[in-house]
């Protein structure tokens, strides 16, 4: 059994309709990429599946639990990094690891995942003080603190330089290397092609087409994901 | 440690880094207190007050100020401040209960509120002679009952709001008849009989507080509706508080 499974999602917000019949799943072990434009529908995807929004229609399964019932336990097994989520600008990096840590039954060790993430030079620093690639790096941490069977990194490389951007997809690859499941939102199609083993592109509210980069390469004759993309929401 | 503790001490930490407020409920009462009470003739008994000195039955509606300043203006500022920035939208996202996050902003700011009236109650012995209550137990429980009462509104507004701006304009609209109730801006003995009725029974409950200090101590339905707004507006705020 897929450990993500999406069926005939739909959600609207008064009267408009924003995840119109959206289906995918997601296997143990992958990192799965969510590609689409802003307002595709991505974001209200990810937030049903965390149990943050209840859907109009549609059958829902992550870890076998349905999100709009096991919200509880489900975020004590997902780990979640937001767009626009922040934190007080005067919270320490290892204060914020070590408040997060109180909130989950198994936490990581701490002093390991500042390691991972590089963030031991910068325990002491407030969140406000932190560059944007530190602050997505601690965002990741956050996410992995609760030591979660799923990763859910939402927009995580928006506004980094490509140096950042760079070493993110590093980290990204180690938490799936550390047997974390992987779902990557992004509007980003190198950073898809680069990361991800299979992809949803989202156009509309829809799912338009799924696979894996290569496969969506070869079946639009394109040479990158980028040009794929384009040519498979209809924009060329 | 617990999730809570580690809550409560993390707010702690964080409103200790801005000291606007520690400052402001810490000391602003007996700041005004100092003010008043070396105006002269403000410590003079007369008779129009009941033979009490003014400075008797001010201290009291000092007490109305630190609480309602740190229940109606630093709570609702801190937590729609989250809302605004995204805290809560990652809070969102974690195990963490939201009643967590609301009782933990009401303990630091209570800590904030009894170092105050503390202090000020200390300055008023000091300088002005003031006694001491005369009900000292009838006065804490008082105090403290008043304390969660006008904190639940502050979690209320704060609670309803989307923003702090909005959370500061819907704080405002209790803030001022609950200044007015206490006798802030005019002395309670001069307020017409009605008022001082309606006040008697509102939080934070400047008559028990007055009745517990000179007067024959605190009516057991005082305490009953205190407990009431104190218990009935946390668990609203509870229940209305949402993370988005």
């Amino acid at each position: 059994m897929s450990i993500i499974e999406v069926t005939e999602l739909r959600k609207a917000y008064a009267g408009r309709t924003v995840v119109d019949g959206v289906s995918f799943t997601v296997e143990r072990g992958e990192i799965f990429g969510i590609l689409g434009t802003n307002g595709a529908g991505k974001t209200t995807t990810v937030e049903c599946l965390q149990g943050l929004r209840t859907p109009d229609s549609g059958v829902l399964s992550v870890l076998g639990l349905n999100p709009a019932r096991a919200s509880a336990e489900l975020r004590r097994r997902v780990g979640t990094q937001l767009q626009d989520a922040r934190l007080p600008d005067k919270l320490r990096v290892r204060e914020a690891l070590e408040l997060f840590a109180t909130f989950y039954p198994h936490p990581a060790d701490i002093g390991d995942l500042l390691h991972r993430l590089g963030l031991e030079q910068h325990r002491d620093t407030g969140f406000g003080k932190l560059s944007g690639g530190l602050k997505q790096r601690l965002s990741i941490a956050l996410a992995l603190v609760g030591d979660p069977e799923i990763a859910i990194l939402d927009e995580l490389t928006t506004g980094l330089d490509p140096h950042a951007r760079r070493d993110t997809w590093k980290l990204v690859e180690g938490v799936r290397a550390a047997g974390v499941t992987v779902v990557l939102v992004t509007h980003f199609m190198d950073e898809a092609q680069r990361l991800c083993d299979r992809v949803a592109i989202f156009d509309a509210g829809r799912v338009i087409a799924t696979g894996t980069p290569a496969e969506l390469i070869a079946t639009t004759e394109k040479s990158t994901l980028d040009d794929a993309f384009v040519t498979l929401t209809g924009r060329d | 440690m617990t999730t809570f503790g580690k809550l409560a001490a993390t707010e702690a930490k964080l409103l200790l880094r801005t000291p606007v407020w520690v400052a402001f409920g810490v000391l602003l009462p007996t700041v005004v207190l100092l003010g008043v009470g070396f105006i002269p003739g403000m410590d003079q008994p007369r008779d129009s007050t009941g033979g009490y000195r003014f400075i008797d039955l001010w201290v009291p509606s000092l007490v109305v100020i630190a609480l309602a300043m740190l229940g109606l203006q630093a709570i609702p500022a801190a937590v729609a401040g989250y809302r605004e920035q995204g805290v809560l939208r990652r809070l969102a996202t974690t195990p963490v209960p939201p009643a967590y996050l609301l009782l933990a902003q009401v303990l630091v700011h209570a800590v904030v509120a009894l170092t105050g009236t503390g202090l000020m109650l200390t300055a008023a012995r000091v300088a002005f002679h003031v006694p001491m209550p005369r009900h000292p137990l009838s006065f804490v429980l008082t105090l403290l009952l008043g304390l969660v009462s006008v904190f639940a509104l502050g979690l209320i507004a704060a609670s309803v709001a989307r923003t702090s701006r909005g959370a500061g304009g819907l704080a405002m609209i209790v803030f001022f008849p609950i200044m007015f109730l206490g006798g802030v801006y005019l002395p309670r003995p001069l307020l017409p009989q009605v008022i001082r009725e309606i006040g008697a029974y509102t939080p934070p409950g400047t008559q028990p507080l007055q009745d517990a200090w000179v007067g024959a101590g605190v009516q057991p339905l005082q305490f009953v509706v205190l407990a009431a707004f104190a218990l009935g507006g946390t668990a609203l705020a509870v229940r209305l508080f949402r993370w988005e």
